[in-house]
Parts: structure tokens; sequence; C-alpha cells
């Protein structure tokens, strides 16, 4: 439509009128384009951010909302000082090392092997993405009867070999099974994430390698590790963050809502803490001070995964 | 997402020696990609890892919640699917959280493709004032847990009285960051500045331009990113089970429904429909559609 306007060499009033228009959409489309999301996340993420801030220096009932107490960092000392939290914070930890390393290590190992040339390719590859299209609450009801200390399959196997742990009650057999279900959930999909970028890799490399001698293994750690490092760092960022937040495995794991993560919390994560005290305990100003200390931890750990590549990026520029 | 991040570093492309006597070694260069049986071996154990919690899944729901409580447990399907699957169907109101689950992920879905191409196209082919240090923040926000929310969206839902009802689960997840930066890498690669210009000089404006020209480029990774949000909206869990309840919930509401209570009095074949009915949907899409969606993951870094 809009194409004859420069075939017909328009009236100057016209094409002033015409070239304003053009500037204006020149300027403003770009904002207008980024608008929804900067409004959506105004609305529904920064906003709620602050209020909970706000809230966290407060006593507020989850049934009286509109009542708050000033109460300073009274409810962040009050967290310093108490066990539950510190559990909660070293199972957050513990789980969060026992699922991500693993499976970014297994993640790793399954793209390079479903790099190579091979029959069933796509099939392999569709198997292993599979376990990302199940649910959290789908999977954590599946392994919890998986896990089943009586009837379970996992015990009816390892009874084989005379072992019977008790993935319940006993601390580290529990954080090993709901490490077992965010590992099987999301191995195949960084998997993906890693064959996506090791296929960028340039095929040469690795001719040139094999030329020279190397093997499979040499060709892994010395040209596709080096060459997807970006990768790996994102997800390892990626993967740390959502460790951070692990809510519905623990606490469908412990057998719905009245069991909050084990008989003695020894599953209970920061967000399972932060709903208990938010709503089965209704104190929503102790539970914002629980989402505010979340927010301040993952900022530390991004800190330190910032310092660490600024200083590779350094060490290797020197060297 | 990976698209961007797989470029190799430039100090690595240093070609193969070409004093070397490549005719002889010809046929072993040419196997270096080839997999051998250990890979065989390997995968088929990742593949079978992968699949027997789905498959176990389905034998659960298809015995009685007798046979499934014995050890060993069953192993082969039973005749129990359809008793299951209308018990659960009485438990949990099945099939108004499989319609409110359809709901949600398909608006946010569309949504999300929708406002995330046009902010991706904004940021890898427009120029405007503090471009680089909003596309920084996007990537920011993606770091914030979204547990930090949700108290206070908590209070806005209810008093909204919007509690219990799906906008309160669309309308905070419109659009992701995720989407905005998985699409901005795509256009990056995928759409030449020329194109853009050629149709400026045209006298198309950005609205003509995002349809006749950015809509159908993008369109693949469209379908990707529709797919991924689609996945996750299906499956996501905390924010809809604080903002919905048991008269209207989405699958994975329900889902936590069907689970609570004491081990001993509940059937856990049920349960296990239960967790059979709100994964089979998306299985069905990824058995159908799973070499596209592999593709479309593992494609993005081929372009770059």
């Amino acid at each position: 439509m809009a194409t004859h306007v420069r075939a017909e060499a328009p009236p100057a009033a016209r094409s002033s009128w015409r070239s304003r228009l053009y500037r204006f959409d020149l300027k403003a489309s770009p904002y207008a384009f980024i608008a929804p999301f900067f409004l959506c996340f105004a609305a529904f993420g920064l906003f709620p951010l602050i209020w909970t801030g706000w809230l966290s220096l407060h006593y507020v009932d989850l049934l009286k909302p509109d009542v708050m107490e000033w109460r300073g960092f009274g409810n962040y000392t009050r967290l310093w000082s108490n066990d539950q939290f510190w559990t909660a914070l070293r199972n957050t930890f513990t789980i969060g090392v026992i699922s991500t390393v693993p499976q970014l290590l297994m993640a790793l190992g399954l793209a390079h092997l479903l790099n190579y040339r091979m029959r069933a390719r796509g099939f392999l590859r569709v198997a292993i993405l599979a376990p990302y299209a199940t649910s959290i609450a789908a999977a954590t009801l599946v392994f919890v009867q998986l896990f089943n200390p009586d009837y379970g399959f996992i015990n009816w196997m390892l009874d084989l070999v005379g072992l019977h742990p008790n993935w319940y009650s006993d601390t580290w057999p529990s954080q090993i099974a709901i490490a077992t279900i965010v590992t099987w959930r999301w191995t195949g999909y960084n998997a993906l994430i890693y064959l996506a970028a090791m296929q960028a890799v340039p095929k040469d490399l690795y001719e040139a390698a094999s030329l020279d001698g190397a093997n499979r293994w040499q060709q892994f750690t010395r040209i596709t590790i080096p060459s997807i490092r970006p990768t790996i760092m994102f997800t390892i960022i990626v993967s740390t963050i959502g460790a951070t937040q692990l809510f519905g495995e623990p606490m469908l794991f412990g057998g719905g809502v009245g069991v909050s993560g084990g008989s003695a919390h020894q599953f209970q994560t920061l967000s399972l803490y932060m709903y208990e005290l938010g709503w089965p305990s209704r104190q929503l100003g102790r539970a914002s001070a629980v989402a505010w200390t979340m927010l301040l931890i993952l900022l530390l750990i991004g800190l330190v995964q910032f310092l660490i590549t600024r200083y590779r990026k350094r060490h290797e520029l020197g060297g | 997402m990976a698209a961007t991040l797989s470029t190799p570093s430039p100090r690595e492309a240093k070609s193969a020696d070409p004093a070397r006597p490549r005719g002889l070694f010809r046929r072993k260069a040419g196997d270096h990609d080839k997999a051998g049986p250990v890979t065989y071996v390997l995968l088929g154990i990742a593949a079978l890892v992968s699949l027997f919690p789905l498959y176990w899944t389905f034998v659960a729901a298809s015995n009685t919640g007798e046979r499934v409580a014995l050890s060993p447990p069953p192993m082969v399907p039973g005749g129990e699917l359809w008793n299951n699957i209308s018990t659960a169907w009485d438990q949990a109101d099945m099939g108004l959280a499989l319609l409110n689950s359809t709901i949600v992920a398909g608006c946010v879905a569309l949504s999300t493709v929708l406002f995330s191409t046009l902010a991706g196209f904004a940021f890898a082919k427009l120029r405007f004032r503090g471009r680089n240090a909003l596309l920084t923040l996007v990537v920011a926000t993606m770091t914030i847990p979204p547990q930090l929310s949700v108290i206070p969206l908590y209070r806005i839902v209810t008093k909204l009285e919007w509690s219990g009802h799906l906008q309160s689960v669309i309308l905070p997840s419109l659009v992701a960051a995720f989407g905005v930066f998985f699409m901005r890498q795509f256009l990056s690669e995928a759409l030449p500045f020329e194109l853009v210009e050629a149709a400026r000089v045209d006298g198309a404006n950005s609205l003509r331009i995002i349809w006749h020209v950015v809509f159908p480029i993008a369109r693949p990774a469209m379908a990707v990113l529709g797919m991924l949000v689609f996945v996750q909206s299906w499956n996501d869990f905390f924010w809809p089970f604080v903002a919905l309840n048991a008269q209207n919930p989405t699958v994975q509401v329900a889902l936590s429904g069907l689970g609570g209570g004491s081990g001993h009095d509940i059937n856990q074949a049920v349960i296990m429909t239960g967790a059979l009915v709100g994964t089979l949907p998306l299985l069905l899409i990824f058995a159908v559609l799973g070499k596209h969606i592999v593709g479309g993951i593992t494609s993005g870094a081929v372009k770059s």
C-alpha cells in the first residue's frame, strides 16, 4: 500500500506530514515493542518485589493483611537465630549441589554422545528430552512410588544387593531422592542445550585433532569443553537459580500439605520454609524476610560467579 | 537460548596443517564423529532411565491399588486403566483441570510469543536510546525468584477478587524475559538489516514490517518458543498452587490434591492415573512434534 508514495513524488505538505509520521514511528515504535515486557515486569515483578521488602520489615497476619506492625529488621534477626532457617538453608545448598553437579556432568556427557553420527538419533534425542515434558507434580508423585521403602521399585532392586535405605526419614537418602527427581527432569534438557552449542564447533577442528593423534577423550576435553564454555556458564547460572527455588519436589515428596519437608525438616528447602511461614503459619512478614534473604543469597552467588569469570578473563588475557 | 552462547571463540579455530599427508588418513578422519558400540550402550541406558518412570506410570495407572502396593511391584500394564481414570475424575475434577491448563498454557504461550517477538525484534534490529541498558535489565530479571513476588501478588489477586480464577495465573506470565532474549538471539542472526531497511525505503511503517517481514522470518523460532512456554506454563506449580484452589484447578493443582493424605488409605493407582492424565497431553505433543522441538532447540547454534 505504501509503495506508491515513493513513485508518485507527493506534494510537499503531505510529504512533511508523512515524514513527521515516519520519524515518530522510527522513534517511538521500539519503545512500544518493548513496553509490554517492562509494563508486565513492573506490575507483576518489580512492584511486588519492593512490596515484599516492605512487608519483611513488619509483622503481618495472612488473615489481616492490612494491619502492619513495624518490626524493623526483627524478622531478619529472628531468622538468624532460628535453627529451622539454617536447616532449610543447608538443605537448599546440599540438595542444590547433589542435583546440579551430577545433572550438568551427565548432560555434558550425553550431549557429547548424542553428537555422534548414529542410527535412531532422532528417537534417542526425543527419549532423553521426554522427562522435560513431565511436570514437577507428576514426576514427584511417580518417584514417591518408586522410592517407597515398603513396596517401591527402587528398594526392591536394592534389596537384591542387601541395601534397604529409608528414602523418607533419613536425611541423606531423602535429599538424594529429591535430587534424583530434579536430575531426572532436567538432564535431557541441559543435554540438548549443550548439543546445540557443540554443533556450532567447527568440524575441521576435530578432524585436525584426530589427524594429530588426539583420542576422543582428548578431543572432548581440549576442543569441546573450551568451545562451549559460555554455554556451560549459562547452564550453571540457570541451574543455580532453579536449585535455590526448589519447592514442588520437596513439598509433594513429603506427602502433601500437612508435613513440610519431612518430620524433622530433613528435606525442607528455603522456598518450602517460606511457604510454611506465610500460609500454614500465616506470618507474611517473616515469610517475606525469607524471600528477601533468598534474593540476597542469589545476588551473592551472582557476584561470586561474576568475579570468577572476570578473574578468568584477566588471567587468560594476561597469559 | 543456547543460540548465542555457543559461538566458539576464534582463537580455537585454527585449521589443519596442510603439510600432513591427508590422503593416507582420510578414512580415519572421516570416522571421527561416528558412534561406536559404547555410545549406543550408554545412550540406550540413558533413554531407558528417561523413559522407565513414564512407562511405570502407565503400568501403575492400569493396575489396581493393591497390585501397585505389592513387592515386587507390577511390571506389565493391567486392565484397570478406565476404572482408575473414572475414579481420578471423581476425586479431582480432572476434566476441568485439563481444560483450565489448556486455556492457561495456551494464552500464556500466545501472548509470550507475540510480545517476545516484538521486543526481540526491537532489541535485535532497531536503534534507540538505552537499548543495551534495557536489554541487560531484561536478562537480569531472569535471576529474580518468583517466590519474591508471591506474597504481594496474592494480596493483589485477593483484593481484585481474582483468587481462584484463571486470570490470576495468566496475567503475571503474559511475557517472559527468557522469551525476549530467545527471540532477540534468533532475529539477530536470521533477519538481515538490509531487509528491514528495504521495507522502510518502500515506505512500510513498523507495524507493516513486523507483519510482512519479521513474523514470516521468525516463524520457526516462534514455534519452538511457543512449545517451550506451553510446556513450562502447563507444568507450573508454585503460583497456581497458591492462587487457585481445588474448585477451579489446573492439572498440577489437581494432582497435588490427589497426592495429599497419608500413605495407606489412598489408592496409589489413582494417583498414578492422575499423573498419567496430566502428562499424557504433553507427551503426545512431544511424540508428534519431538523431532521439530529438538531440532528447534539444537538448530539455533548452527545459524550463528
